[in-house]
């Protein structure tokens, strides 16, 4: 029964999961607004949902085990992925800056306006969810 | 929790982006400043911004002052015979402080500080948000 639930909720807390890290990813790029030679990155938002909705079956959730210094962690901390595997993409370049940054604060700020309104849409559907739980559970009384 | 680590990125913005207001600040309260505590003129000073090594698994990435540069372009040679820091020629090195410069910046530090000040406020809110799931 409690596995039923948790399938019944997995895909609302898998997205508001990775809605809470794209808005993170957004906010240190208007944070490096300024800084020399800083790339502004992004996530693309409906393959890393996919490919959460795919671990979050048990048999594909497999990792290498590291045992020793000198293994290579998994997945890589390079800066290329995020730790749940998500690649760190770069956003694409519009108008160029001499100091080599990235960062066009127009994008970023509307990015992260829709991103900060899809967590709170992603919140309410989570609620709807208990909702019509707590109704069947109650059933009506 | 992800949404927690935007209070640190942008606090080290704000934080970074105070320290540039200041420098602005040293800079243009010593426009004019004709000698200083090494007996030279003033030179305007500059900070450097770097971003700091990513945690929270690569998505949080804050900004630090990696340092502060003096300014080396040239001193500002002004002609005044009777001042008493007046060379024999009868020049006065004054500081390389550019005003113009110095407001840009000024702007700049305050929009961005701004801005951060914004991004955590939508943190805050989106957290207070998360606090009511299930109410």
């Amino acid at each position: 029964m409690v596995g039923k639930l948790d399938d019944y909720l997995r895909f609302n807390e898998a997205a508001l999961s990775l809605r809470s890290q794209r808005q993170s990813v957004l906010a240190s790029n208007i944070a490096n607004g300024d800084t020399p030679n800083y790339k502004a990155r992004d996530i693309d938002f409906s393959s890393a949902m996919q490919a959460a909705l795919d671990k979050a079956s048990p048999s594909a959730n497999a990792t290498l085990k590291t045992t020793a210094s000198k293994h290579y962690p998994n997945p890589l901390q390079d800066g290329t992925t995020m730790a749940d595997g998500t690649p760190l993409l770069y956003r694409g370049v519009v108008q160029g800056a001499v100091d080599g940054n990235t960062v066009d604060m127009d994008v970023e700020r509307n990015q992260f306006a829709d991103n900060a309104i899809r967590y709170e849409a992603g919140i309410t559907a989570i609620n709807a969810q208990i909702k019509t739980m707590m109704a069947a559970i109650q059933g009506g009384s | 929790m992800s949404l927690f680590n935007i209070f640190n990125v942008s606090g080290s913005a704000m934080s970074a982006q105070a320290q540039r207001l200041n420098v602005v600040a040293s800079n243009l309260a010593n426009a004019d400043s004709a000698t200083s505590a090494s007996g030279e003129a003033y030179r305007a000073r500059q900070v450097v911004f770097e971003a700091t090594t990513p945690t929270d698994g690569g998505a949080s990435t804050g900004v630090r002052v990696k340092q502060v540069v003096e300014d080396q372009s040239p001193m500002k040679q002004m002609y005044d015979p009777k001042h008493p820091m007046a060379d024999d020629k009868g020049y006065v090195t004054m500081p390389n402080v550019n005003v113009v410069d110095e407001m840009v910046n000024m702007l700049s530090a305050s929009r961005s500080y701004q801005t951060n000040v914004e991004t955590m406020n939508a943190a805050k809110t989106l957290l207070l948000k998360t606090l009511t799931i299930g109410q």
